[in-house]
């Protein structure tokens, strides 16, 4: 175990920030630390530093309680939002940083710098300045110099923030390489949950300074622990709605729910893909209109509109809409596949439900 | 931030000249308008000095150096700044710090006492200190009976030049600072550097040109100040004649050629801090740019990461 939280809270002042955390992180993990912004992920993330200081809880890092360990000894490497290069050293002088700090050999800081430069492509770059560097480069540099002194942990803040989008997507893909290479235990902070499902093993969730599931990608997005997390993560259709006669209804929709009396209040939520079109409008249950296709590349994100003004999202392939020959303002008969109950925010959920398919016994009602 | 001025500001002065359409003749008046003002009542002044002072040739020119009174002078400026400059450069980075990096009650009533030296008149300032520890003053007899002579002695001279040179490494210092922010300091922390290294190996190279603008002007003020240290002084020919005031003395007393000798000095060391000042931002920039020529010559793609 090379990270460990007990219970950790901090407030600024009356501000609670951080609210009884806990978790651990396995050795040589790629562990994400996600919500939305305040949610108190930084500040965990600087407590692990020893940036900030807890309230109250216990912070380890390999077994050693490290509470009262000075940043300076507690052996991490961390990247900032915005890098923090030193503005006055050149690359090298910056990565060789630390390990003048921690007097090294001269040639033992030599031989390291040109390690980390051939690792991370920073060759010819050595006698540059920070301002001299593009955004992309300054990153590796930041995080080559953290990574210097060998740190049991490495922890980065946001890595992605501040470069533009192109770059970013090469450079997550270079930083699950990198920690597939190195494999040093890896914490980052993000706010964009795309992010997180793509670089990291598992992910912690945040939202207002509580830990709401830590899980895999593929759990957290399949078995969310509450409504926050399935709100969250991924796209998400919500309804409200009200009970009756066993049916969670909301406009032309209405889902089966077991137990619940009449005039309960409920939220149903059920992912995009989760929503059947056929252009056979006595195909499924609802008819609606396409209100809008936005194209996203492969994958088209569809608005339709119900008859009573309901707006329900799907999301469908390029193939798919071609075949079904769809276009805005066609009508459209509809059918939800799956979905769950999001009952209240605390309230563990139930797993997805498959909605009974309404077989249509009406084979020659219309002609 | 007349300090603190690397490459990439120049070049982005050079690109805002480019996008500037004036036509030749207001180009012309405006830059000629500027080179004549300076021309007149700053060149020309300081070439007189010079031409004053070497008037009746080189020997006469060391001969009024060579005054033993006069080198008294130049002994007691250069002690006075040796003082101030050092002093100054302390409080200036402890104010600048306190201000730039910290969140603390009363900051704004900090930074305003820092500039009441600017806003004060030198001659009040004087008259302060013969207040507090003049004879007839609050802590006169108190240092009387010790037999310490601050008025009308060095210490009142150091004085009231610490006091009149107050805000030049502190208001140099503050901008940069404040720019700079707390993210290197953090990174030096995270990577073992104790706050000791830190402050040598990452604040204070951050703010060196701010820090070098101040210390030339704090000097330059030090060396040339008049009002204050002419108040608490006395004008003990020999003793307690710092440069200044020592140029109005010998003036007073028909030495025109002494007086402007003496000048001469006071004008040479501010060209040679000039000179001194520019010689370092051109070796930082002929260092930038030795780096920036490596880069051009090995360039790479961007954003590709280890294969």
């Amino acid at each position: 175990m090379s990270i460990q939280l007990k219970s950790i809270s901090k407030s600024f002042g009356d501000t609670v920030a951080v609210e009884r955390v806990e978790f651990t992180v396995a050795e040589g993990e790629l562990v994400a630390l996600l919500g939305p912004s305040g949610g108190g992920k930084t500040t965990v993330l600087r407590m692990i530093a020893g940036l900030e200081m807890p309230t109250s809880g216990d912070i380890l890092i390999r077994g050693q309680r490290v509470n009262d360990l000075p940043v300076q000894r507690r052996n991490i490497g961390f990247v900032f939002q915005n890098y923090a290069l030193f503005k006055t050293m050149s690359v090298a002088d910056n990565i060789a940083f630390g390990l003048k700090i921690k007097k090294w050999k001269r040639s033992e800081i030599a031989s390291r710098v040109a390690e980390l430069v051939e690792l991370f492509g920073l060759q010819g770059l050595e006698r540059r300045y920070p301002h001299q560097l593009s955004g992309g480069q300054r990153q590796r540099v930041a995080i080559a110099r953290s990574l210097a002194p060998k740190p049991s942990v490495l922890l980065l803040d946001e890595p992605f923030g501040a470069v533009d989008a192109k770059i970013r997507q090469d450079l997550r893909e270079w930083l699950v390489r990198l920690h597939h290479e190195l494999n040093v235990t890896t914490v980052f902070v993000t706010h964009d949950q795309e992010e997180a499902m793509e670089v990291a093993n598992r992910i912690v969730i945040f939202s207002k300074g509580r830990l709401e599931q830590i899980g895999s990608p593929r759990e957290v997005y399949e078995q969310p622990a509450n409504e926050f997390v399935a709100r969250f993560i991924g796209v998400m259709n919500v309804l409200d709605c009200v009970v009756k006669n066993g049916q969670a209804r909301a406009g032309e929709l209405a889902f089966p729910v077991s137990g619940a009396a009449n005039g309960t209040q409920m939220r149903i939520g059920f992912r995009p893909y989760a929503v059947a079109v056929s252009t056979d409008l006595t195909l499924h249950p609802h008819r609606a209109r396409l209100l809008h296709t936005y194209f996203l590349g492969i994958l088209l994100r569809v608005e339709f509109e119900l008859p009573s003004g309901l707006v329900v999202r799907g999301r469908m392939t390029k193939e798919e809409y071609g075949m079904l020959g769809l276009e805005d303002g066609r009508e459209v008969s509809l059918h939800i596949k799956n979905y769950r109950v999001l009952a209240r925010d605390d309230a563990p959920l139930g797993s997805e439900m498959a909605a009974p398919v309404a077989t249509p016994p009406h084979i020659a009602e219309n002609i | 931030m007349a300090g603190n001025t690397p490459r990439r500001v120049r070049e982005s002065h050079r690109k805002s000249q480019r996008g500037a359409e004036e036509t030749p003749l207001v180009k012309w008046l405006l830059v000629g308008t500027a080179g004549l003002f300076l021309l007149v009542f700053l060149l020309l002044p300081l070439v007189n000095v010079f031409a004053q002072a070497l008037g009746k040739g080189l020997g006469a020119y060391f001969k009024a150096l060579e005054h033993p009174d006069t080198l008294s002078s130049i002994r007691l400026t250069l002690l006075t700044a040796a003082i101030c400059v050092p002093l100054n450069v302390v409080f200036g980075v402890c104010a600048a710090w306190a201000v730039a990096k910290f969140e603390f009650r009363g900051k704004a009533l900090l930074i305003t006492l820092i500039d009441l030296p600017f806003s004060v008149s030198p001659v009040v300032a004087g008259l302060v200190y013969v207040v507090v520890f003049g004879l007839q003053g609050y802590l006169g007899p108190w240092l009387a009976d010790r037999d310490l002579q601050v008025i009308f002695a060095v210490p009142g001279i150091v004085l009231a030049t610490l006091f009149v040179t107050f805000p030049f490494v502190a208001r140099e210092l503050i901008p940069v600072m404040q720019a700079t922010g707390t993210d290197q300091e953090q990174a030096a922390m995270t990577l073992g550097a104790s706050g000791w290294q830190t402050f040598w190996r990452v604040t204070l190279p951050s703010v060196k040109w701010g820090l070098l603008y101040g210390v030339i002007l704090c000097n330059a003020r030090a060396m040339g100040e008049f009002g204050a240290v002419s108040v608490v002084s006395g004008h003990i020919t020999g003793l307690t004649d710092t440069m200044p005031l020592r140029v109005e003395k010998l003036y007073i007393s028909y030495d025109s050629t002494g007086a402007f000798a003496v000048a001469s000095l006071l004008a040479l060391l501010a060209l040679v801090t000039l000179v001194a000042k520019t010689w370092l931002e051109w070796r930082q920039e002929r260092q930038f740019e030795a780096a920036q020529h490596v880069e051009t010559s090995t360039s790479r793609d961007e954003g590709t990461g280890p294969t």
